[in-house]
């Protein structure tokens, strides 16, 4: 798919994150990034397939080269706040601390990086007030600092932490 | 539910995401009634309040179901899989399954979003055609040659799996939009030989309770 991410592991490559972090929780599933409870698995899918499918597909670099130039910011832009206006209503049945209940899960790990898209493409966060604080909560645990897009072995030099 | 206790589909008859559905119930053997939602009539019912309380992003397919309601049709297809989990839709091997999750999601995330119909909407109309035919192309490319170490009878292997759920609907968008599909070779074949399965006949498009009467089959 000329894409990212893609993970050499256990002899094979797998791409697709979300078929990635599947394949980790049921090859490590220690600690958990699914609940055990097949309903709450069910909200923990539907948000990440929300964020994963619903939004990123249509901010991302290869759809916005071919929308015209000027109305790149505008599209991106759309498709975050539709994706974010329907995350913020499902959130208010299914949150605690975070957006399954009170452990993280695989829902969290999508929100956080579609939070950081939304505040590179200008996106005004006010409106989704139960997103923005589940996304502070996850910025202070160590696995999202670590991993952070600051952090990394390639962040340009003007962009590290 | 309803008051027989069963489960309810919002689904649009030509909806590939609903169909996928319609297929994982059909194979399953689960009993269900359908809501249509018309996307196009009244503007699109998905934009009415009371489908809008159901499901926010405004889209099918939705399944009532033991007292939730989920969309997202592979959120769906998942649980459908783990509260009824034969006949299988998912192999039990990891690596096998993240196969089936790997297609899945190529086809459910990064095909279908960027050819359904509220992005369509967003290109100019004299170039919407090429944005879809595009959009297919450019995944089929890669599922092409995916399923040259993945592909059995099917998809992953020779079991029916959620991974096949997603081509049939996708490989009849592709033919919605005229993309030429001779370069897919393993496609239109795997294709070929799910659509004469009962579960994809039964569902499809042409036979469903809100199929216009001119594409009945």
């Amino acid at each position: 798919m000329k894409q990212v991410p893609a993970l050499k592991i256990d002899g094979i490559t797998i791409h697709q994150s979300l078929a990635i972090i599947e394949y980790l929780e049921e090859t490590r599933p220690t600690p958990r990034l699914l609940p055990q409870d097949p309903k709450k698995r069910a909200s923990v899918r539907m948000i990440s397939d929300l964020i994963a499918g619903g939004i990123q597909p249509l901010q991302n670099l290869s759809v916005l080269k071919q929308v015209e130039e000027e109305l790149q910011l505008t599209w991106a832009q759309n498709a975050i706040i539709s994706g974010f206006n329907a995350l913020e209503q499902i959130l208010q049945s299914t949150a605690g601390t975070y957006c399954v209940g009170d452990e993280v899960t695989m829902a969290d790990l999508c929100l956080v990086p579609q939070v950081a898209n939304a505040e590179r493409f200008k996106v005004d966060c006010t409106p989704y007030p139960t997103i923005s604080s589940i996304n502070k909560r996850l910025l202070v645990l160590e696995a999202f600092q670590v991993t952070h897009p600051c952090r990394q072995p390639d962040t340009p030099t003007e962009l590290r932490a | 539910m309803t008051e027989s206790g069963k489960p309810i589909l919002y689904s649009y008859f030509r909806s590939s995401c609903s169909w996928r559905v319609r297929i994982a119930l059909a194979l399953k053997g689960i009993d269900y009634e359908t809501v249509p939602i018309n996307l196009i009539k009244d503007g699109g019912q998905q934009f009415s309040k009371d489908f809008q309380a159901l499901n926010p992003m405004k889209q099918v397919p939705a399944l009532k179901i033991d007292g939730i309601t989920i969309h997202q049709s592979l959120a769906i297809i998942e649980y459908l899989e783990e509260t009824r989990p034969t006949p299988r839709l998912l192999p039990q091997d990891p690596k096998k399954r993240a196969s089936v999750r790997m297609i899945s999601d190529l086809i459910a995330g990064g095909i279908q979003p960027l050819q359904n119909l509220s992005v369509l909407k967003q290109v100019e109309e004299e170039l919407q055609l090429t944005w879809a035919q595009n959009a297919i192309i450019s995944g089929f490319n890669a599922l092409e040659q995916i399923l040259q170490s993945t592909a059995g009878t099917y998809c992953v292997g020779d079991e029916v799996t959620m991974a096949d759920l997603c081509l049939v609907p996708q490989v009849a968008n592709a033919e919605r939009f005229k993309v030429d599909c001779t370069p897919y070779p393993t496609i239109s074949s795997i294709n070929k030989r799910l659509l004469v399965l009962e579960a994809f006949q039964v569902t499809h498009p042409c036979r469903q309770p809100d199929t216009p009467t001119e594409l009945r089959a």
